[in-house]
């Protein structure tokens, strides 16, 4: 009997406390930026492309969601020819944003992308591709690394020297 | 057997090996980068480092590198040894420095011995904040690229492309930290082995430039077990496929053939499997009538079950003949053969080639003769290569032959009792002293600069050459070697002094000339020397294609079966109908005589995988698949047969084609339960090919319930690959025919060697990682090595040969042949980067014939044949050591065909002609001339 009263008390009590459920989408909730949802691919701070398409995504991926396909520019410059990644399949694990070598793939707060149809939910590399840096404002990736692309020779990248001249013998 | 300790464990290993010899093959994991199983140990790298005691009660002990140390009796080591640890992880930060931080855009990236050993030093942190030294690249040609950034200067590439291949236009450059590894200047690799550099480079300087054209990482590729379709040399290979496109090939180790080094045509030839040539649906021949009354023809797409009645109606047809092809599987020339019957199933090779063809298998089963491997021709210590350009037409046998050189070095390596594997010592000691070979040809060639003594002169005098050496080698007082010239006796006593003192003499002859005298004369030297020195005698005996051995073996019961055999019973009206098989007959007769008489058919059938003249006659074109589409067998020349693997399914772009076996049983209302049952059936009819039926195992064969498969276990994207069509996944295709899945469930890492496709390793992502399947590295793999060799019953057949008389021919020219790595061969033609390799088609004259009709290099001359109205434009190339009256005809190139060589060539000068504009770099070393030349580049 007591108990019965105690909890019809408790009851009454929570009709004065404040909701815990928002009115979405009316009210939307806030999400951190770190927050992992819809899958994007970001440019450099020149506004390049950022992937490689070096296949370390879609290696990582554990539900094997990602696929792509490298190519090349005359300069040397690696690319993804195309990029795939079915959603309907991406588990938002982070992954394979983990594993991007050159920050180009990037999970962002956006969680609205449902669909009524599930074959709307493969992106391919036009719906992925972003015109900003995301998260990571100043990395570029050919900035750093040793291999020469258009406009960046080799000796250009950080912490590099000029290219030997090997016709020389001096120290 | 010596006693060996490590970390204070017993093992039993090999006598006379060097450390990490005994580490790797006792399966303990040791880093190293400038060793190889196959170029011995030079300590460039230091990273192999081990501590060493002197004895049991040695505490202290010292840092040996593994690579240089004899691995002696009763020897106690450490790998984990603190001291021995910190050394090697000291080691490889220090080759870091300089890395330039580039793996996600590497090709190597995912296969790199780099990456495998910096993992297993442990040097995972960079702590080196310094400048990084760079390189420029250089541009190496069609097939490699070149990213000096990433070398960590161990030495491998030279060493390989100098002293193992014979290269001369690779080097290092340059002092202490600036090495350069590259050519004097930019250009084309010359050396067709170049491609190996690609899995020699232990990272990413040379790497696969027609791989990254359109790359994917090794983890994707999906694989399968392979031999190389492109010379009868059968290489094992690694094709590696993915979305449908064959990517690249890779060698596939097998310690009696390639080992561990393929040829650039057999690397970079695959193009033609994903060639907008190919045919992927049956195609029907169609008249339209026109509005203003004529006829043209179009070709229009069949349905499968049409063009399965039509060939039905043909096969059963009493009055259909039917060829078979050297380059399609014993299992499709079985399949066409039993549907016709034996008396209707022609060869599909010309009358020259067939008889010396059939000569020499009969010749290699009797009991004086055995067909040496590859292996075996490196333990050879005395050559004798009679007619054959071995570069240019088996040219894995070619870098054999550079290994076999090397006994004399051996020998001299024991006298001074230095262990062979101590690579710089041994050529050091040995300089220039080579074994003895000697080359008597009708050309120069490549493997020239390893002769003792070279003889060119036209195949006639070849032979009598070659039978005077037969005749010297059984009593020294022959007939025939006083008709000899000094020179030529000279020669011919060195060489049957060189033979009989020999501890195991070779000899290398072929059907490559396509010249029954030159090859008999072969022969002859060999069953000679065989009752000379009453011992079986080693010889590799050269075929052109891929299976001209089994096919031969196929039909070696029924005697008169070349392609002017069929070419008859079609002008005779016999025959109404006929099925090609995989075939293109206007590379192999007379393309006047061969227009008649298709003419006079009611149908042609064509079955076949790439668009060829042969399909412009045809009333159906059957699709079939490619290598890397199908399965089958094939019998190299050292009658070795061997099974390939579909490496993708077939149906993978919607096409219909289908192994050709498959569409003829299918045809015979499936006769053939599956493939096993066809290699049954196809060894059960013939003795000489029983062993194929244990080739492989069968279909139903499971490790652990499951089948071999060819994906990795990593492979990624499967629920994203074809979702843009579908983004529900559709099944992985069965295999019924095979123990091999398209699926990544199951492991190839205990699967019978015929099985395996890849190896790989925890730890191991590298090529490197095949020394974890081996015995012993560097020797046979663990599971058996694949292919059983199909020659050596005892029968004791023996051939006599006739000596040719000398003749003196009206003619004012013959044509011989000459052969090109990069044209030759008619499928890897389809490879852009192998036709951009291949030289322009050229005639090859001598000076003097030259000076006659008024020719100097690089004009044009009008070539023409008695009794064919087909002329020819080329340009002229001046060799001076062809013999005069002799024309040089490149096989291959520009329409130039081997049926010409049975004509008598008439030629002029070409007044129209225009040189070619020279685009070369005038600052050229020696080596670009002479090899250009040897080419036949127009300067």
């Amino acid at each position: 009997m007591l108990s019965q009263l105690r909890t019809l008390w408790t009851v009454l009590q929570h009709t004065f406390t404040k909701a815990d459920t928002v009115e979405y989408p009316d009210v939307m909730p806030y999400l951190p930026p770190r927050y992992r949802a819809r899958i994007v691919l970001t440019r450099d701070p020149d506004g390049e492309e950022r992937c490689v398409a070096c296949n370390l995504c879609a290696a990582a991926c554990p539900v094997d969601c990602i696929a792509l396909q490298k190519t090349e520019d005359d300069e040397g410059r690696w690319y993804p020819e195309w990029f795939r990644i079915n959603f309907s399949r991406c588990v938002v694990c982070g992954l394979c944003e983990e594993a991007c070598p050159t920050h180009a793939i990037q999970l962002t707060p956006d969680f609205e992308y449902c669909e009524y149809n599930r074959q709307n939910m493969v992106y391919e590399k036009e719906d992925l591709l972003i015109s900003g840096t995301g998260k990571y404002h100043d990395y570029n990736f050919y900035r750093i690394a040793g291999k020469a692309i258009s406009g960046k020779d080799k000796g250009q990248a950080r912490n590099e020297e000029q290219p030997i001249n090997i016709k020389s013998l001096l120290p | 057997m010596a006693k060996l300790t490590v970390d204070d464990q017993d093992y039993d290993v090999a006598d006379g090996n060097n450390l990490l010899h005994a580490c790797l093959s006792i399966g303990l994991d040791l880093p190293y980068f400038c060793w190889h199983p196959c170029m011995g140990s030079v300590g460039a790298c230091r990273q192999c480092a081990v501590k060493q005691y002197a004895d049991e009660n040695d505490e202290r002990g010292r840092v040996v590198m593994a690579c240089m140390t004899p691995a002696s009796d009763g020897a106690r080591i450490s790998i984990n040894d603190k001291q021995a640890k910190d050394f090697r992880a000291g080691v490889i930060e220090l080759l870091m420095t300089n890395h330039p931080h580039d793996c996600p855009v590497c090709e190597e990236g995912g296969e790199c011995h780099l990456q495998d050993m910096t993992e297993m030093s442990g040097h995972t942190t960079r702590t080196y904040d310094e400048q990084k030294r760079t390189h420029n690249n250089q541009y190496l040609g069609p097939l490699i690229n070149h990213e000096m950034n990433r070398c960590i200067s161990c030495y491998r590439c030279v060493r390989y492309y100098k002293d193992y291949a014979g290269g001369r236009d690779l080097d290092a450059m340059g002092a202490h930290h600036h090495v350069y590894f590259g050519r004097h200047t930019d250009g084309v690799l010359e050396s067709p082995f170049a491609g190996n550099l690609v899995e020699v480079c232990p990272t990413g300087v040379f790497t696969d430039k027609t791989f990254s054209a359109h790359y994917s990482r090794k983890w994707d590729l999906q694989t399968s077990p392979s031999v190389c379709q492109h010379c009868a040399a059968g290489c094992n290979i690694t094709p590696g496929e993915r979305y449908g496109t064959l990517k690249r090939i890779t060698n596939r180790y097998n310690a009696d053939v390639n080992g561990y080094f393929l040829c650039d045509r057999g690397r970079f030839g695959y193009g033609f499997v994903n060639s907008d040539d190919r045919v992927t649906q049956p195609l029907a021949r169609e008249t339209i009538n026109h509005a203003d009354n004529t006829n043209s023809d179009t070709a229009i797409q069949c349905s499968t079950e049409n063009s399965l009645t039509r060939l039905t109606q043909a096969l059963k047809d009493p009055a259909t003949i039917a060829i078979g092809s050297p380059r399609a599987s014993l299992e499709s020339n079985f399949a066409l053969q039993s549907a016709v019957g034996e008396s209707r199933f022609y060869r599909g090779i010309a009358p020259s080639e067939d008889t010396t063809i059939n000569t020499l298998l009969k010749f290699q089963q009797s009991s004086c003769v055995n067909s040496a491997s590859q292996r075996t021709i490196e333990s050879c210590d005395a050559v004798l290569i009679l007619g054959e350009d071995l570069t240019h037409t088996s040219p894995r046998t070619a870098l054999s032959l550079r290994q076999t050189v090397r006994q004399r070095a051996r020998e001299l390596a024991d006298e001074a009792r230095i262990p062979f594997w101590q690579d710089a010592a041994v050529r050091e000691l040995a300089q220039q002293e080579k074994s003895p070979l000697f080359i008597i040809n009708t050309h120069k060639g490549d493997l020239d600069d390893i002769a003792e003594n070279t003889y060119f002169n036209s195949p006639q005098k070849i032979a009598r050459l070659g039978f005077a050496i037969a005749e010297q080698l059984r009593d020294k007082s022959g007939a025939l070697s006083a008709s000899l010239t000094p020179e030529e006796k000279e020669m011919c006593s060195t060489i049957v002094n060189a033979l009989s003192q020999a501890k195991r003499p070779l000899i290398i002859a072929g059907a490559s000339l396509l010249n029954e005298d030159v090859l008999n004369s072969a022969l002859d030297v060999i069953k000679s020397l065989h009752i000379n020195r009453e011992e079986v005698i080693q010889a590799h005996l050269v075929v052109p294609e891929v299976n001209s051995i089994g096919l031969a073996m196929l039909t070696q019961s029924s005697a008169e079966r070349s392609l002017s055999e069929a070419l008859k019973q079609i002008e005779s009206g016999a025959a109404k109908r006929l099925v090609v098989l995989e075939n293109d007959l206007y590379q192999r007769v007379n393309p006047e005589k061969l227009d008649a008489a298709l003419e006079k058919l009611d149908e042609i059938i064509v079955i076949d995988h790439v668009w060829h003249n042969g399909m412009a006659k045809a009333d159906l074109i059957i699709p079939a698949a490619s290598f890397a589409e199908g399965d089958g067998t094939v019998v190299s020349s050292e009658g070795r047969a061997q099974r390939f693997f579909a490496t993708f399914p077939v149906n993978a772009d919607n096409s219909s084609a289908n192994d050709s076996w498959q569409w003829v049983n299918q045809a015979l209302d499936n006769r053939w339960k599956n493939f096993d049952a066809i290699v049954n059936a196809c060894a059960e009819s013939n003795d000489l090919l029983a062993p194929i039926a244990d080739l492989a195992p069968p279909a139903d064969y499971r490790q652990h319930g499951l089948k071999v498969p060819r994906m990795s276990h990593r492979y990624s994207g499967r629920t994203a690959l074809s979702a843009n069509i579908n983004v529900s996944e559709v099944k992985q295709p069965a295999d019924p025919q095979t123990a091999l899945g398209f699926t990544m469930e199951g492991s190839n890492v205990n699967a019978p060697g015929p099985l395996r496709n890849t190896a790989w390793a925890p730890g191991w992502n590298s090529n490197q990682s095949i020394h974890k399947f081996q015995d012993e590295v560097g020797g046979p793999l663990t599971g058996g090595s694949s292919g059983l060799c199909l020659f050596g019953s005892a029968e004791s057949n023996e051939l006599e040969f006739g000596v040719p008389s000398e003749q003196t021919s009206n003619a004012d020219f013959s044509a011989i042949p000459f052969y090109h790595i990069f044209g030759s061969d008619e499928l890897s033609n389809f490879a852009a980067p192998i036709a951009e390799r291949s030289p322009q088609a050229y005639l090859a004259l001598n000076p003097l014939d030259a000076a006659q009709l008024d020719l100097t290099q690089g004009d044009g001359a009008t070539l023409r044949f008695e009794n064919l109205q087909q002329v020819f434009s080329l340009t002229v190339v001046i060799r001076p050591e062809l013999i005069r009256g002799l024309v040089g005809l490149p096989i291959g190139l520009g329409g130039l065909t081997r049926h010409l060589l049975e004509h008598s060539p008439l030629l002029e000068k070409n007044l129209a002609w225009q040189r070619v504009p020279s685009g070369r770099d005038q600052n050229v070393i020696a080596t670009d001339q002479s090899i250009g030349l040897s080419e036949g580049l127009v300067p």
